[in-house]
């Protein structure tokens, strides 16, 4: 399909390309990081809201598995991370497997039971009963395996399969198909589109992108707590910065990362006093003038945006 | 209609209940190949929920549905689709924010039809929708997203066809027009099952009619004999009316 090929060549490409080079040009590694976490994160979140319209507020929780399972995996069978980071996504998979009832619910009530879940999860890993296990709530500590240079390659290698999915959906009959579920579940139905099976598969496609990054995640910082990789922030930012960008494209959230996440860092660094303001006033702005994200100026008017 | 061909559609003893209302209370008629059959009905007798459970998307309480020889009732919408019954929605329901064609390019992709995939492009010039093929389907009025959700269902290459009010709120010469589609529809092979309150579109296009009233079949026949029944003139007039 010369469409994929496309932006794989135009979009892929470059995004990690930078970010491959970027190491060598600039010294904080764990913004750079975290650029690559939010930006694999928020397709994760693309998937399954931008595509599929459920909007998962307790999506952190796919990470926060995904950064146990690795962690667990190391801790107690010494695996080496590669396989750990298979555990990853498997705990995150296994975690949306067990939360697919959720789809009995719709809009608000999706969004507020999947938070609870995540809620929930974290109860669990941070009781301090479960302390042989888990740590509970003291945390946890990878000094084994602490190599930030292969976790960085590890992320970049994430954030290029979760791009070349998000691309694929965006030109395949799957993506179409979960656009028309979003749009009108019963009409998409009715276009012989198994509802329940494909918006799982979205739901699975994303959770196990977030088990992913959850599991470089916590191979790169090696030290964290419960608290660290449940925190709804990490919900709140991806979210923000899909919408900010532009859902059900593959470069409204790369865009929405980029300048929301850039800004949130370059304001946090420069003027912190000022920083909730400048950043409430923007959020604010882009509800009213760009509900639809910066890639809706095009959109609107008529311009193809991949 | 030969009586010796098995019907493509027989429905039998269908009950579909919400709480202690029975919105479809034994309700039974059967539809052949290729036929135009109407149901007509005062509001609330169960056109449309008859409609709903044959096109899954209610699960029926009682009663069987069989589909060309196959028993169907309680198969989930997109199953039926696959074998071959679509809908159209008195609300059309198209994906909004997808482009004309895209709207029907998935129903062409996933409705996986026996006639192996309808034409997109055919649906979209005999529909009038070609010159807005690529703008969003919200950009269309009512009448065009009416002909959107027709061809919608018309991509998954039905072999029935359940309209549900189509005509309504459509100008004269649009109504014409559909009128005229659905005949031909009909001549291609389609067997159609048409809801509507407009008595001229039905008498135009049908050849039989059931009239409903509190779930149940009140009569079936000819509309013009219909209009001489005393039981149909007793349930859309009320009983001062009746012979």
């Amino acid at each position: 399909m010369p469409r994929i090929t496309r932006d794989i060549l135009l979009i892929l490409l470059p995004v990690v390309g930078a970010f491959a080079i970027a190491p060598a040009l600039y010294s904080n590694h764990l913004l750079l990081f975290n650029f690559i976490i939010f930006m694999t994160l928020a397709q994760g979140i693309n998937v399954i809201y931008g595509f599929t319209g459920y909007l998962p507020f307790g999506y952190v929780g796919f990470f926060g598995a995904g950064a146990y399972g690795f962690s667990l995996t190391v801790m107690h069978l010494q695996a080496p991370p590669l396989v750990a980071l298979a555990v990853a996504a498997a705990a995150a998979l296994a975690l949306g497997l067990i939360l697919t009832p959720l789809f009995r619910l719709s809009g608000a009530y999706f969004s507020i039971a999947n938070l609870a879940a995540a809620l929930a999860l974290l109860q669990v890993v941070s009781n301090p009963d479960l302390e042989s296990i888990t740590k509970g709530p003291y945390g946890i500590s990878l000094s084994g395996v602490f190599n930030p240079t292969l976790a960085y390659a590890a992320a970049l290698a994430v954030l290029a399969a979760t791009l070349a999915l998000v691309i694929y959906l965006r030109h395949s009959h799957l993506g179409m198909a979960l656009q028309a579920i979003r749009e009108d579940p019963i009409s998409a139905s009715m276009a012989g589109i198994n509802v329940v099976r494909e918006r799982i598969i979205a739901w699975l496609i994303s959770a196990g992108i977030a088990g992913l990054a959850g599991g470089v995640f916590a191979w790169y910082v090696s030290v964290f707590y419960p608290e660290t990789v449940f925190s709804v922030e990490f919900t709140i930012f991806a979210t923000v910065f899909t919408l900010f960008g532009g859902t059900a494209t593959v470069i409204g959230p790369i865009l929405g990362v980029v300048i929301l996440y850039g800004i949130y860092n370059a304001v946090g660094i420069s003027t912190p006093q000022y920083f909730q303001l400048i950043y409430g006033a923007l959020i604010v702005g882009l509800v009213l003038f760009l509900p639809n994200g910066v890639v809706s100026l095009l959109q609107r008017r008529g311009i193809y945006v991949p | 209609m030969s009586p010796d061909v098995s019907p493509l559609l027989v429905v039998d003893g269908l009950v579909k209940r919400f709480g202690g209302f029975r919105a479809l209370d034994m309700l039974s008629f059967s539809v052949s190949e290729g036929e135009i059959l109407g149901l007509v009905g005062p509001n609330g007798s169960g056109k449309t929920t008859c409609i709903n459970v044959i096109s899954g998307l209610y699960r029926p309480d009682g009663g069987g549905i069989r589909f060309a020889g196959r028993s169907i009732g309680g198969l989930p919408s997109h199953q039926l689709v696959h074998a071959g019954i679509n809908r159209t929605f008195q609300v059309p329901r198209p994906f909004l924010a997808l482009t004309v064609r895209e709207n029907i390019g998935i129903a062409v992709a996933y409705g996986r039809s026996g006639n192996g995939g309808a034409d997109a492009e055919a649906l979209l010039a005999s529909l009038d929708l070609a010159p807005y093929a690529d703008d969003p389907a919200g950009a269309l009025n009512s009448a065009q997203q009416k002909m959107l959700d027709l061809a919608r269902a018309l991509a998954t290459g039905p072999r029935l066809l359940l309209i549900d009010e189509l005509a309504a709120g459509l100008n004269p010469a649009e109504f014409e027009r559909i009128a005229e589609r659905l005949k031909a529809l009909a001549r291609s092979g389609i067997t159609l099952l048409v809801v509507e309150h407009l008595m001229g579109f039905i008498d135009q296009i049908t050849d039989r009619i059931i009239v409903m009233n509190a779930g149940k079949e009140i009569f079936e026949g000819k509309l013009a004999d219909a209009a001489r029944n005393a039981q149909v003139v007793e349930v859309f007039l009320g009983d001062e009316h009746a012979a």
